[in-house]
């Protein structure tokens, strides 16, 4: 077979988006999409998508996600169903371990992919370097499989596609031998219960490392009470103990989608990006005309934030009377 | 415990990007350079364990001869010693190859850990640790916020999605990638940077280590991203764009 192999994370949406993925490039490329469930038994969400096999990979050592554990099963079938391209979403866990997968086939994850385009039967990848600053095509090279994880977000899970008949669900047995899976990973768990809940405010101001010191918080605080708006941050600000981890907003905060986000000094890293993009109007201030937040930003102003913002809290007051 | 921590040079953070006339890299002249920040952090995680410990901090750098600015700053931050994978062609090189080079320089030492960032600010493919660990045979994790050593392991506590949180433990030698902002990193004194003119830097081309600079992936052409949302910028003098941001959130967006 030559196909597409799109291994799915359990309990993680962005695993409908890389199937949808996976069957956009199927498409182009005329190949069949197959999907591999790790750790559990049943094909889930995935059974009435238009795939060609579901393969179940289930065995008590990959009840839990260890990288030996993992990489020693998805090894396993990918050499016996020898498919062309492996897509899989850009998780933390995907990060973990799909470099290891990729190297044991000499070959390199051209992780966190925005877009692809294929014409005839070549492939380029679309990543962002530079933090977003600039984007590159990547092509893949050696002998397949190629491998590439996929940005959250980037693909639309509600466009996986629908199949005619549900999918072949196979059981591929992997051997595993537990004396080779050298981690061992206790429990995962939660420092602290959220007292703020961010996702229920319909205004956000947030704040990022252009602020530059801790000292300058209050005037932002100002704004966000004079607006009537929730104060959030971006991780640095949080990182610096200058505002608490609760209030970040990004992949490892949390993940808001307000009627307005107004980004003071954030530059939008795009782990800042997926945590915001889905607010229905974002305004960003920023002395860089280039940041990446102006790609998501409606409405933006390119200056001092010590100028702009104190400005903005004058005008606000004035239009609240 | 030795511990090496691979770090690398990328240009600095607030850095005015134009991309090179060939269409495929960036162009570097008059670019100022910095240590990769997630790898200042792995570097801060190292030298903690050191004092914490006992032992040896090798700093460990593939990238051309400019790149011993930042291998002399990680010396006068308290490295012990460096390795410079000497070249000025590396940029063709994808993560696979660069880390058949570091790790087989660091294969020589003999370390207990090897530390490095979570990413690099420029090509950012996030992947460097954990293929140095499977290039080594050793046992990885990523995303580090904190390391217990004990005896032969490690206990470490990484960092999972949506705020939680999982402690692994890890039998030595081990590779780890080492999460950013996880705690204050120290600055070089006056009498570290004095100190790191004497430290040894040892140089190393892919010639002396066997390794064909050979990428598999290829950039083909970077580009300024295409906007796929229209921003309205507000210009003017400060009062006078907060005064236009205020009325379009008063009567287009009707917040306010």
């Amino acid at each position: 077979m030559s196909g597409i192999l799109v291994i799915t994370e359990q309990k993680n949406r962005m695993s409908m988006e890389t199937v949808a993925a996976g069957q956009q490039l199927g498409a182009a490329l005329n190949l069949p999409v197959s999907v591999a469930i790790v750790g559990v038994s049943g094909s889930g969400e995935f059974a009435d998508k238009k795939l060609d096999q579901i393969y179940e990979l289930d065995d008590p050592l990959l009840q839990t996600y260890t990288p030996d554990g993992y990489t020693a099963a998805l090894e396993q079938l990918i050499r016996l169903k020898r498919p062309q391209y492996v897509l899989l979403p850009h998780t933390y866990q995907v990060r973990d371990f799909a470099p290891k997968l990729a190297t044991r086939f000499d070959q390199v994850l051209v992780s966190d992919v925005v877009d692809f385009r294929a014409a005839g039967s070549t492939v380029v990848m679309v990543r962002q370097l530079f933090q977003g600053k600039l984007n590159a095509d990547v092509k893949f090279g050696g002998i397949a499989p190629f491998f590439a994880s996929l940005q959250a977000g980037a693909f639309r899970a509600e466009n996986a596609v629908a199949g005619d008949t549900p999918a072949t669900v196979q059981s591929v047995p992997v051997e595993l031998d537990a004396a080779k899976i050298r981690s061992r990973p206790e429990a995962p768990f939660r420092e602290a219960l959220r007292a703020v809940d961010l996702t229920a405010a319909s205004i956000i101001v947030s704040v990022g490392r252009g602020i530059r010191e801790k000292e300058n918080i209050p005037m932002v605080e100002e704004l966000a009470r004079a607006m009537g708006a929730e104060l959030a941050a971006s991780r640095p600000i949080c990182d610096s103990g200058w505002l608490p981890m609760e209030r970040q907003v990004g992949s490892s905060g949390q993940t808001v989608a307000p009627k307005v986000y107004l980004a003071i000094g954030i530059s939008g890293a795009i782990q800042h990006l997926v945590g915001m993009k889905g607010a229905k109007t974002i305004v960003a201030i920023n002395k860089d005309a280039n940041a990446p937040i102006f790609e998501v930003a409606d409405y933006g102003i390119v200056g001092d934030l010590f100028e702009v913002v104190p400005a903005l809290i004058e005008e606000v007051k004035k239009a609240k009377g | 415990m030795k511990i090496i921590v691979a770090i690398k040079q990328v240009p600095a953070r607030d850095s005015q990007l134009r991309v090179d006339g060939a269409g495929k890299w960036i162009e570097t002249s008059g670019l100022s350079f910095e240590i990769n920040e997630p790898d200042a952090y792995a570097l801060e995680a190292a030298l903690q364990l050191k004092e914490k410990n006992s032992g040896e901090v090798v700093a460990l750098c593939a990238g051309p001869a400019a790149a011993s600015q930042t291998i002399r700053e990680a010396l006068a931050k308290g490295a012990d010693r460096a390795i410079h994978i000497e070249d000025d062609n590396l940029n063709d090189l994808d993560t696979l190859a660069i880390s058949r080079l570091l790790s087989k320089a660091a294969a020589a030492e003999n370390p207990d850990l090897i530390l490095t960032g979570l990413q690099s600010d420029d090509l950012g493919y996030g992947q460097t640790g954990v293929v140095i660990a499977e290039l080594l045979g050793m046992p990885h994790a990523t995303l580090i916020m904190e390391v217990e050593t004990k005896d032969a392991s490690i206990r470490v506590k990484r960092e999972l999605e949506d705020g939680w949180f999982q402690h692994v433990e890890l039998p030595l030698p081990a590779v780890l990638t080492i999460q950013s902002g996880i705690s204050k990193l120290r600055y070089a004194t006056l009498m570290g940077i004095k100190k790191a003119k004497s430290k040894e830097v040892k140089r190393l081309t892919a010639a002396d280590l066997g390794i064909a600079l050979r990428p598999t992936l290829t950039i083909d052409r970077v580009y300024a991203p295409v906007k796929t949302k229209q921003t309205q910028i507000l210009d003017g003098s400060a009062k006078e764009a907060a005064a236009k941001l205020v009325e379009k959130l008063k009567f287009e967006v009707r917040v306010l």
